[in-house]
């Protein structure tokens, strides 16, 4: 891929630092990273390792604290240090674009996308109709179907996707030689994740534009890019083609990112996910030796007292004295689990035939549509689906949070539940809690941690005075928090420990269900690893089920049991975890999978959904997944709404398509894809 | 437990270097020319109302026929007014009135607006739309009537007065304070409460209320800025402070009609005065709206 004409982006001895209380916090150290032309190249990392402020200092945009304390910056053979503010403004207009993880905030909210787009070609010298046919062009080009009515839309009135195709429209608009892309696909559904990759890979092969990508997302950049570079505390640990990287990691902190992840299928009874001990380095912290070392078991002396150099081993660079042993990294977490017996027994929650409509500018929109699930003490269930699908409304539902259509039912262990949270009774309430998605929605920012804790105890559990703080510490040692982390505000924790203080707030009455709502999406790998690990421990040892709300299949199905696959306000599949997983499944499902980037395989057969979510104001007639559907059968679809038929024992698909023809038609893709 | 990551390797929460939130307020008060200049015109009058009589030349109260409407002087720095009292002993201890009787006042409707805000903005739906509507309704009606007919009703004291322009500006609190509940009634922390059957009242005093005391402040010294020039205005008409006090809206208002015969000395002070203070309140409220909102 690279060629030698030059590089695309040079940074030499790069060091960045932000002024925080009158002093200079190092947030790059000395780093070195080339980028050849055409080349693409990802940058990965936990939050807070400086990935953002690489792309920020490239084209000299950093906050009003921050400032570039050494090195230099050469974009396309120019010094970007030495360019005065006419030069510098030029060079971000013409050779330079970003897109950003949230296309909502990138783009003008009361502008119209065709006012937007045609601006950039005006600062270019092009402007009345010419611009305005370069901009449809341009729309073309990111594959939006109807231009033309595209350009009189505001933002607001297209979905986040699309959002994200006019934001990449307009970096793409002045034909850059870089293109920066921060977290492009983050805050964007698995399928429309999907799309947005497609998109950005397709135009790679039409573009010269050379790419640096930055993602937490190691699946992501995995399949984006040439080569990657691995960023710790503002240092590059790690360089090398995304093969080598990926599947022979030479630096333990790559090697302990990639294990935090459940692959191939792991579930929780197989054993529990790897995690990094320890935080990353706070900003300007004081490095003596590897940065990785407090957190590395490898470490050894020499490590804490001398930094290792980038060591070349032929073609890639580890930042580790041991790196020819960096594989041996010794598991952090031990992996074993003591086997638990799951005795058959009834189930704790019963759900019947639950709807819920909302009126919406005179027309019903049914949220949830005849919804019926049971769940057994000590187990999963995982809720999939895109964003829309109902997931977090029925959660609701359950909860009493909102109130369900007339004629439904929901019993906890064999009585129904009231409707209404203040009809149910205190046990009834205590006995089904939730972990919300937002630690810092969820948590009362005015209160400590031990009254946030203490509240949930004295009104859950009853408990007063020093069977309280028994109970107290036994908690919150159960969630491995310590003392010191009572005194103290949310607001003073990361975000893993903010979500551990939810959980021990949920388990405080002892509850028979707990609702976890994404409760690991806003975190990184190693801290998600650390919080599936905790749910699966507390489930061991406590019997509690869990309705485990995800966006992220691998992490679903290292938890669930069971599997309920919604689409718009419908279950499409049902059934155990393995079987919705291995196959065969519903077509929707089957398209959920597809779009999954995994870090384990290169390349899968694709199935792609066309366009949204239809409005569940106006679903499609017929089969609600038709308009979407890759194996439309035909009229049948169009007009009859298939049944969610049992097509082996417990495993039901909403499909007009027979068992064993999905079966047929899905097993190519099933080989391909280890179970 | 079997699997572990120990809490030893957790950081200890990070306390070095951050304060808290209020804190934070605090310190950058302290940074605000704006904030402290009013804060040091506002500190200038309560230092006035509590000590000011000792250290006047004369008693404000008492009257002189022979030095009547003297123009200012050595003797009488301010000149005197048209029974011969020093204005200038008058106008320093003239702000005990305004200072008890506007901050009480702002008191009761900071009180009673941020209880109707939670209220309104908690349960939402009819409560909401029939307490906003009143409320809306009551703020149509000028301070001034409101004021004419509790006087009528109530008869003239100071009570009447902190209870008409508390009552009068309690719905404009109320509305600011519905806003911020009516956001943070949307936060997950609030359906938390309900899993526990906390009671409305503790939902809206313990979990909401602390949230939302940065609009509430801010209101608050906005709102005594009004109530100053209201308690002002409302002694200008008659209906507020009476005589014999020294206050400055009815030293105005007893003098204004000197002012044609060239003897404006009578009212310029008390004038400036009073918009010496209101200043220095909006000045002190700048900041504090500042520091919040940084």
């Amino acid at each position: 891929m690279t060629e030698k004409a030059g590089n695309a982006l040079e940074l030499s001895d790069l060091s960045v630092a932000y002024r925080v209380a009158g002093r200079n916090r190092a947030v790059l150290r000395n780093l070195n990273l080339t980028i050849g032309q055409g080349e693409a190249y990802g940058l990965v990392g936990e939050s807070g390792c400086g990935k953002s402020t690489v792309a920020l200092s490239v084209v000299r945009y950093l906050p009003r604290n921050g400032s570039i304390t050494g090195g230099a910056i050469s974009l396309d053979g120019q010094d970007v240090m030495k360019l005065d503010g006419e030069a510098l403004r030029r060079a971000r207009a013409e050779s330079v674009s970003m897109v950003y993880q949230d296309p909502g905030k990138a783009l003008n909210p009361s502008l119209r996308i065709g006012r937007q787009l045609t601006e950039i070609f005006e600062l270019g010298g092009i402007a009345g109709q010419a611009a305005t046919d370069r901009a449809i062009a341009m729309l073309n080009r990111v594959r939006i179907s109807d231009p033309a009515s595209v350009m009189q839309r505001y933002p607001h009135q297209l979905s986040g996707g699309m959002q994200q195709r006019v934001a990449i429209a307009m970096a793409l608009a002045n034909d850059p030689t870089m293109l920066i892309l921060d977290e492009p696909t983050t805050g964007l559904d698995a399928t429309v994740e999907a799309e947005v990759l497609d998109l950005i890979a397709l135009l790679r092969q039409e573009l010269s534009a050379s790419i640096l990508f930055i993602s937490h997302n190691l699946a992501v950049v995995s399949k984006m890019c040439d080569r990657v570079g691995v960023l710790y505390a503002g240092m590059l640990v790690e360089e090398g083609s995304t093969q080598d990287v990926f599947n022979d990691p030479r630096h333990p902190y790559t090697v302990a990112l990639l294990r935090c992840l459940p692959r191939g299928g792991q579930r929780k009874d197989q054993g529990r996910l790897d995690t990094i001990p320890g935080f990353l380095p706070g900003i300007g912290a004081d490095i003596k030796g590897c940065a990785f070392a407090d957190r590395c078991a490898l470490a050894t002396d020499r490590c804490r007292s001398e930094l290792p150099p980038l060591y070349d081993l032929g073609g890639r660079l580890s930042r580790c004295h041991y790196h020819e042993q960096a594989q041996a990294l010794p598991r952090a977490t031990p992996s074993d689990v003591a086997a638990v017996a799951k005795a058959k027994s009834e189930p704790v929650l019963h759900v019947e035939g639950l709807n819920k409509t909302y009126a919406s500018h005179g027309h019903a929109l049914r949220a949830v549509k005849d919804v019926s699930v049971s769940l057994r003490p000590g187990e999963t269930l995982g809720l999939v689906g895109e964003s829309g699908s109902g997931k977090t409304t029925f959660a609701r539902l359950l909860l009493g949070l909102v109130p369900p259509d007339e004629g439904g039912s929901i019993r906890l262990e064999g009585k129904v539940l009231a409707p209404r949270l203040d009809n149910r009774t205190d046990d009834q309430i205590k006995a089904m809690q939730i972990v919300f998605q937002n630690p810092d929605s969820a948590l009362n920012r005015s209160h400590s941690i031990r009254h946030l804790i203490s509240r949930a105890l004295k009104r859950l559990a009853g408990l007063r005075g020093a069977a309280l703080q028994a109970r107290l510490d036994e908690l919150i040692r159960s969630v491995r928090l310590t003392d010191r982390h009572l005194a103290v505000k949310p607001r003073q924790l990361s975000g893993g420990l903010k979500q551990r203080v939810a959980i021990a707030r949920a388990f405080a009455g002892e509850p028979r269900i707990v609702v976890c709502d994404e409760p690991t999406s806003a975190l990184d790998v190693s801290v998600q690893a650390a919080i599936l690990n905790l749910l699966a421990d507390l489930q061991s040892k406590e019997d509690v089920s869990y309705i485990f709300i995800s966006h992220d299949l691998g992490v679903v199905r290292y938890l669930s049991d069971q599997i309920a696959v919604l689409y718009l306000g419908r279950i499409m599949e049902l059934g155990p975890s393995e079987a919705v997983f291995s196959g065969p499944h519903h077509p929707y499902t089957e398209a959920l999978l597809s779009a999954v980037p995994k870090l384990d395989q290169t390349e899968t057969s694709r199935i792609r959904l066309d366009g949204e979510i239809p409005s569940a104001t106006h679903p499609p007639p017929g089969c609600v997944f038709q308009t979407r559907c890759p194996r439309k059968i035909g009229a049948i679809c169009e007009t009859q709404e298939p049944p969610l038929a049992e097509a082996e024992p417990g495993h039901s698909i909403r499909c007009h398509i027979p068992y064993a023809e999905l079966a047929r038609l899905q097993k190519p893709a099933m080989q391909a894809e280890p179970a | 437990m079997s699997a572990t990551d120990s809490p030893a390797g957790m950081p200890a929460p990070d306390n070095a270097g951050r304060r808290g939130p209020m804190a934070e307020v605090f310190f950058s008060l302290l940074r605000s020319g704006t904030f402290l200049t009013g804060l040091g015109i506002v500190l200038f009058w309560i230092a006035c109302a509590l000590f000011g009589e000792h250290f006047v030349p004369y008693d404000p109260l008492a009257d002189d026929i022979i030095n009547a409407l003297a123009p200012p002087s050595a003797e009488h720095w301010f000149g005197t007014d048209q029974i011969g009292r020093d204005v200038f002993s008058r106008v320093i201890v003239g702000s005990r009135d305004i200072l008890t009787v506007a901050p009480l006042a702002t008191l009761l409707a900071t009180v009673a607006g941020t209880a109707l805000g939670l209220f309104t903005g908690y349960f939402r739906g009819i409560v909401d739309d029939i307490i906003s509507r009143i409320l809306e309704a009551f703020m149509a009606i000028p301070v001034v009537i409101v004021a004419l007919l509790a006087i009528v009703a109530l008869g003239t004291s100071k009570t009447t007065v902190i209870v008409v322009i508390g009552l009068s500006f309690a719905p404009i609190i109320a509305r600011t304070v519905r806003s911020a509940v009516l956001a943070e009634r949307e936060l997950d922390y609030v359906a938390a409460a309900q899993l526990r059957h906390e009671s409305a009242f503790h939902t809206m005093f313990v979990e909401i209320l602390p949230n939302v005391i940065p609009p509430i402040l801010v209101e608050t010294t906005v709102r005594l800025g009004y109530a100053i020039f209201a308690v002002a205005t409302l002694s200008f008409m008659g209906f507020g402070i009476q005589p014999p006090s020294p206050d400055w809206g009815l030293s105005i208002s007893s003098n204004y009609g000197m002012i044609g015969g060239g003897f404006w000395w009578t009212v310029l002070f008390d004038a400036l005065a009073i918009a010496t203070l209101v200043i220095g309140v909006n000045l002190a409220a700048d900041g504090v709206h500042g520091a919040f909102n940084d």
